[in-house]
């Protein structure tokens, strides 16, 4: 349908529209038209990605001065690629619906790893291996040596990209990953470098976060950006985390050995160079004296990562004289491992302030600040003056560089802690040193200022007024969206005790208890015995996990629950994981039914949808609090409480509560859809806990329902599933929760708005139970 | 003794056979009786021809033993041991036992062949009928058809038979009991060790390989259940547990499995991750999550129970996987399914998947392509309305070709018969188009009523143009089916069909180009001989007596038919001595 949303005409490509779509699109472009940043919470399964890409598309055609790239940043490649198959059918939409077809490109950019087609590179699946080989075949010198002698092998899709690739444009069109390797297998250019220099030009990029945030990756492929973009992220309820990774650094002792090898081989390689042809070094010593750092022609292939800080923050200054050379650059890296490895060597945790450490260094080894802040930029100029082909050998040393270099130009909001051992194996010596970055806003805060418009949305950002705290901005619009549901597709209870009347909860002091677990354990069976097809299980931990599951199997339960459906666990090896959840998928879809029991914040949680059959049920067995003894949480929660004004408690159950939204959230993907939601913990029913779930789901939280037994909480879902199961038409939802243009024209903006936002209250049409 | 070489399994005196008295000899292939002071054997059952065997009951004073043959005869072997009833009875249950382990292992293969074929020709009145024109007449011989004419029906019936689930408990329902005495005692019942086989095929290979050459069956199982593959808890048992082969033989297939990966591309969690770090830098998750518990045996145990439900899984897959894809089984698990478009939004989503499609490098991109427009697909916002649009770029909708038998008869329509053609040169040309153009004129107007022929002279019409009309005197078919009798008309098509099915193997025998074809067309073709002789003329002679005025048109086309088959053997005869001169 065409539709106008104040005044600007957008092409939506579906026959209907949600009102909160709509409300959605009002809000958005309240925030493009201000130029700012926005902060949007809507349920998923409402059609996020394609209500988003309508409007900003919409919007960079009607208003090309003000908006000229969209910058679309998701969390998984699976993510990815449903964005992208949604910008396709918008343009089909639009080619044949539209006077003059939009002429946009968008592409998606991925790693090395799904992108590349040379035959032998891209059978390695490692990322890393892929991103080597591929170094091995395109770095400049590579070339140049395959010129004097043909035998040095390069990459054809690579050759063929530059010959002709450079200079020509992308044809207009939307690529996903599979079109762009297409097309690259056609033009016999390579599809990953095509991409990387078709996102300067192209209306829309796609990619993950980390190409954006994450700065050591964001200046190599998202340097030429322009300030009229709209960068959306999407899933944004674990940006900070994201943020604070990019930053953030960890050594332990395998570390510490690699780079020590690495370096041995770095000496006498340097010294083969030197009895060989001294020009070479010669010259990189002039340039640094010079000052051009890298006045050799910067070649893309050339950098695998660029320097760790934020560009703010990287010096401009000729690099200091006593690492110019070669040699002495070497020993003095060799001191600074050296010093890190005396470090590691503690037999109790030491935490310790960037300024601190820098101060020990100099007294130590007498190494000075600003030395260290050039380590990760002489480290990578180095390696390519020696011109080495098998760039994953020196990937520990490129680590300990970037900490040097990290540690010596920020002071503020990070710290230092180095354990000696694992909490759980005191015994065990496993020394770590965390460098870790304590705020969000850090990484962030470029981003705010050099993009015009920032959406961060996702469909449990509840409660919002957080996020803008921690990550330091200023949203323009702030918004949280309800489901207008026309049945009640979802049933949330909160199961606060079994039906032996003992309180369930996974508190630390009562959760290795046996009638917890009993309980539990109880409740699973009997939704089990319940509900149809799948059902999903989250702990709050793995290694609750593993004790709930082997007392179980103790108790018999496991036993009982197998009569019913067949089990799959996920394991902390990913592989086995995919293999168990492909198996489930299938048990579902079989009709045999299954029961998966996975791990908040685990890999399933954050990725893996269960809509429709796969998952009727979700279980959350306990508050997936993190896991609060860690010495980084702790310093992350100070750092929060001195900066910014957030109490322990607050963030911490905020964290909490996102996840638990974000994984019974995984049930319910659509309108049409319908899952059964339980709480299994007496605590949720606290209203610290209750109000900080999404609007969505706290508006069918009814207070009859937060405080249910074992029995009463089957009961209900056994009446519910009834009514669920009954055929459920569009005509039903028409005019509730699903509108026409008619009806979408009929309607009153205001009205509609509020609906959406929940204010009034939908509660008129969806019955009670 | 009669059959030396055999091992006597169990000898046992004082029994009476046909109020004679004798001993009974249990062997390893048969049930033997030879009477007192004699050196012949007088009763001799292969346990192959024993269907079962009867007992008497307790309380009766005679102790007997019957068992029944698949032909229906019985023998009756009557135990009078001196030192009495007991000595009877124990004497009675030694041989029953023994025969019990025995006559399952026969049973197998003579029951199941026979009973097969019976059901196939039971299920297939066509098939059993031809049987019995081809066979029961010595046209063909009991084994040749079978292997040939039956081939597929046989294959095709034995897909069909449905089989018993795996129950994912079935391993729970093997309750333990405490025997009173520091014992345990498990209820083995031939349900669960079926589940058993049928789940952990590596057992299934224990069990052949050791019972009953290196154990006997009770040992066997109660290796079974002290094995640490049966206790999933248990960690090691040392090496000389029989099932620590089968671990591991599990193991490595189910790692094998996990290499191959994921088919679905979301739901592979190994590439989830866009990040192209290495470890140790913040954002690569790595070993980030790994909090190793150290519970080796909790962690054994979770993969145990993926393990398991991923066999029994595997158990239902194998039945389904011939029947191509599922239906729509879990709708029905959820009520009734609406006739609206769509219903509870599950419609058709869990048929897409095959069960076990392999997935090949090539068709990879289409199905993940697949999948994610399956995934951003809102059925109540409707169909995206680009997608019924073929110049969209959607391989997907490539999917369906045309395919044309005849394309010219698609481009010019259908061929004008012949006969018709004559026909209408007759009329000029001139003629018909002046009509036409008269015609189309007043197909406007709306007056038209006019040219429409009045109902009377209709219904004259369709009189003449029915059966027995006028204008329906040449046409014979319809009578053909009254005038000849049903016995006759059943005969002809049993006929036909034997013929039929004989032709279609003689004709798939060329070209012969192999021996084996050679030989097989000269064997048809005495076949379709023998069928001319045994079958086609008798059935000519009768019809020559009694319907007199159809004779040889009904067996015309037969003989059309037989005809070209001969011809055409005839041909090649002869084209292959030329050959070989």
């Amino acid at each position: 349908m065409k539709l106008s949303v104040d005044g600007l005409l957008v092409y939506f490509p579906y026959e209907y529209i949600y009102p909160e779509q709509y409300a959605y699109m009002l809000e958005l472009k309240r925030s493009l038209d201000a130029k700012g940043h926005c902060l949007l919470e809507m349920p998923s399964g409402t059609g996020k990605t394609a209500t988003l890409l309508s409007l900003i598309v919409a919007y960079m055609i009607e208003h090309p001065e003000r908006i000229r790239k969209l910058i679309y940043c998701s969390r998984t490649v699976p993510e990815i690629e449903k964005v992208i198959a949604e910008l396709q059918n918008l343009m089909v939409y639009y080619d044949k619906h539209a006077h003059t077809p939009p002429g946009m490109t968008g592409l998606v950019l991925s790693s090395r790893k799904n992108m590349c087609i040379h035959p032998e590179v891209s059978k390695e699946r490692e990322g890393k291996a892929v991103d080597g080989k591929c170094y091995g075949l395109t770095a400049s010198y590579i070339r140049e040596r395959h010129e004097m002698d043909a035998e040095v092998p390069i990459c054809q899709y690579f050759e063929g990209f530059t010959l002709e690739g450079k200079e020509s444009t992308l044809p207009v069109g939307i690529y996903s990953i599979d079109d762009l390797k297409e097309y690259g297998r056609s033009r016999n250019w390579c599809p990953y470098f095509t991409a990387r220099y078709a996102i300067a030009h192209a209306h829309i990029v796609v990619y993950s976060y980390h190409y954006l945030l994450d700065p050591k990756i964001a200046q190599v492929v998202s340097k030429e950006m322009t300030r009229e973009s709209c960068v959306v992220f999407d899933e944004a309820h674990n940006i900070d985390n994201v943020c604070i990774d990019s930053m953030s650094v960890k050594i332990n002792r395998r570390t510490v050995e690699r780079s020590t090898n690495a370096l041995n081989n770095l000496t006498k390689l340097v010294q083969d160079m030197r009895d060989e042809d001294t020009n070479r070094l010669n010259e990189e010593y002039q340039r640094m004296v010079q000052g051009l750092k890298d006045a050799s022609v910067q070649r893309d292939t050339d950098m695998i990562l660029a320097n760790p800080v934020l560009p703010k923050d990287v010096l401009t200054e000729v690099v200091p004289g006593n690492i110019r050379n070669a040699d002495h650059f070497l020993s003095f890296l060799r001191r600074f491992i050296e010093y890190i490895k005396t470090r590691l060597r503690v037999h109790h945790v030491v935490q310790e302030s960037p300024a601190g450490f820098l101060k020990d260094v100099s007294s130590k080894i007498c190494i000075e600040r600003k030395p260290l802040r050039f380590c990760a930029e002489r480290l990578s100029s180095l390696l390519r003056t020696l011109e080495i082909s098998d760039m994953t050998e020196f990937g520990a040393l490129t680590l300990i560089t970037h900490f040097a270099t990290l540690v010596s130009t920020y002071t503020k909001g990070f710290t230092i802690i180095i354990e000696p051992f694992d909490d759980k194996t005191p015994t065990v010596s496993n020394p770590i040193m965390h460098f870790s970055c304590l705020d969000s806003s850090i990484a962030m805060a470029p981003v705010f200022s050099r993009f015009q418009t920032v959406v961060i949305t996702s469909g449990t950002l509840s409660p919002m007024d957080m996020y803008p705290k921690i990550l330091d901005f200023d949203p323009v619009v702030m918004s949280s969206f309800t489901m207008t549901l026309a049945r009640p597709c979802l049933l949330p209870m909160i199961v606060s005790k079994g039906n032996d009347q003992v309180s369930i909860s996974s508190k630390f002091e009562t959760r290795e208890d046996t009638a917890v677990i009993r309980n539990y354990g109880q409740l699973l069976v009997e939704v089990a015995k319940t509900v149809p097809d799948g059902i999903v299980c989250f702990f709050t931990s793995y290694l609750y996990l593993e004790s709930v599951v082997a007392s179980w199997y103790d108790q018999g339960i496991v036993d009982t629950l197998l009569r019913y459906k067949l089990l799959f666990i996920e394991t902390q090896d990913n592989a086995e994981t995919s293999y168990a959840l492909m198996n489930y998928v299938k048990a579902c879809d079989c009709g045999r039914g299954a029961v998966l029991l996975a791990v908040a914040r685990g890999k399933v949680s954050e990725g893996v949808d269960f809509d429709h059959h796969y998952g009727r049920a979700v279980l959350m067995f306990g508050i997936p609090y993190v896991y609060t003894q860690s010495r980084i949480l702790k310093a992350r929660l100070d750092y929060l409480r001195d900066q910014f004004q957030i109490r322990e408690n607050d963030f911490l159950t905020f964290d909490a509560m996102r996840h638990a939204a974000q994984c019974v959230g995984r049930a319910l993907r659509g309108k049409t859809d319908y899952g059964i939601m339980i709480f299994a913990d007496k605590r949720f029913s606290r209203q610290d806990k209750r109000s900080r779930l999404p609007k969505w789901i706290q508006e069918h939280l009814v207070d009859s329902f937060c405080n249910l037994s074992t029995e009463e909480a089957v009961q209900l879902a056994r009446r519910w599933l009834r009514r669920m199961a009954q055929p459920f038409s569009r005509e039903v939802q028409l005019g509730i929760s699903l509108l026409t243009l008619a009806q979408l024209e009929g309607m009153e903006q205001e009205k509609l708005e509020r609906q959406a936002q929940g204010k009034q209250g939908v509660g008129g049409e969806v019955q009670e139970l | 003794m009669t059959t030396s070489s055999e091992d006597v399994l169990l000898q046992m005196g004082e029994v009476r056979y046909k109020k004679g008295d004798g001993t009974l000899y249990v062997m390893n292939e048969r049930l033997a009786w030879m009477a007192e002071h004699r050196d012949t054997v007088t009763v001799s059952h292969r346990y192959a021809d024993i269907k079962t065997q009867k007992i008497s009951p307790d309380g009766k004073p005679k102790v007997q033993l019957q068992v029944v043959l698949h032909d229906g005869n019985t023998s009756t072997f009557h135990f009078v041991n001196r030192q009495g009833q007991p000595a009877m009875l124990s004497d009675r249950d030694k041989v029953k036992e023994l025969l019990q382990q025995l006559l399952p292992n026969f049973k197998r293969k003579v029951d199941k062949d026979l009973e097969d074929k019976n059901r196939v020709l039971v299920e297939n009145p066509n098939l059993l009928q031809l049987y019995k024109d081809l066979v029961i007449t010595k046209v063909l011989t009991s084994d040749e058809f079978w292997a040939t004419h039956a081939k597929d029906h046989a294959l095709k019936k034995m897909g069909k038979s449905q089989e018993i689930g795996v129950s994912g408990a079935f391993l729970a329902d093997i309750k333990p009991q405490t025997d009173g005495c520091n014992g345990l005692k498990y209820n083995l019942t031939s349900d669960v060790i079926h589940c058993i086989f049928k789940t952990y095929p590596a057992v299934k290979r224990k069990h052949l390989e050791n019972v009953p050459g290196k154990m006997p069956e009770s040992e066997f199982w109660t290796k079974f259940f002290q094995s640490h593959y049966f206790h999933r808890d248990r960690l090691t048992a040392g090496t000389k547990d029989i099932f620590t082969e089968c671990g591991k033989i599990d193991d490595q297939a189910l790692k094998a499995a996990v290499q191959q990966g994921a088919g679905d591309p979301l739901l592979d969690l190994k590439k989830f991750e866009d990040v192209p770090l290495e470890e140790g830098f913040g954002s690569v998750a790595g070993d980030r999550n790994v909090v190793n518990s150290g519970n080796i045996v909790h962690q054994n145990m979770i993969k145990r129970f993926n393990q398991h439900s991923i066999m029994v899984l595997k158990t239902c897959a194998t039945v389904n996987a011939p029947s191509g894809s599922m239906p729509n089984g879990t709708s029905m698990a959820n009520g009734p399914l609406g006739q609206s478009s769509y219903t509870n939004g599950l419609n058709g989503k869990a048929s897409k998947h095959t069960v076990d499609t392999p997935v090949s490098e090539q068709d990879v991109p289409p199905t993940k392509r697949r999948r994610v427009m399956e995934k951003i697909r809102y059925e109540d916002l409707g169909n995206p309305q680009s997608e019924s649009d073929d110049d969209a770029p959607q391989s997907s909708n490539k999917a369906k070709h045309f395919e044309l038998s005849k394309v010219e008869r698609y481009l010019n329509g259908p061929l004008q018969n012949q006969m018709y053609e004559n026909h209408s040169d007759s009329l000029a040309f001139e003629y018909v188009q002046y009509k036409l153009v008269r015609n189309s004129e007043s197909w406007l107007d709306r007056s038209a009523q006019r040219n429409v022929i009045c109902s009377k002279a209709a219904v004259n019409a369709l009189g003449e143009l029915s059966p027995g009309g006028s204008l329906m005197r040449g046409f014979q078919e319809q009578s053909a089916g009254q005038l000849v009798p049903q016995d006759f008309q059943r005969d002809l098509r049993h006929l036909y069909l034997s013929l039929q099915e004989l032709l279609k193997h003689f004709w798939n025998c060329f070209p012969p180009t192999t021996e084996e074809l050679e030989s097989k067309l000269q064997r048809m073709h005495e076949t379709l001989q023998r069928f001319k002789m045994a079958k086609l003329v008798p059935f000519e002679n009768r019809a020559m007596h009694e319907l007199s005025p159809l004779r040889s048109s009904l067996t015309q086309h037969m003989n059309m038919l037989l005809r070209t088959a001969n011809s055409k053997f005839a041909t090649w005869k002869e084209r292959k001595l030329r050959n070989n001169r």
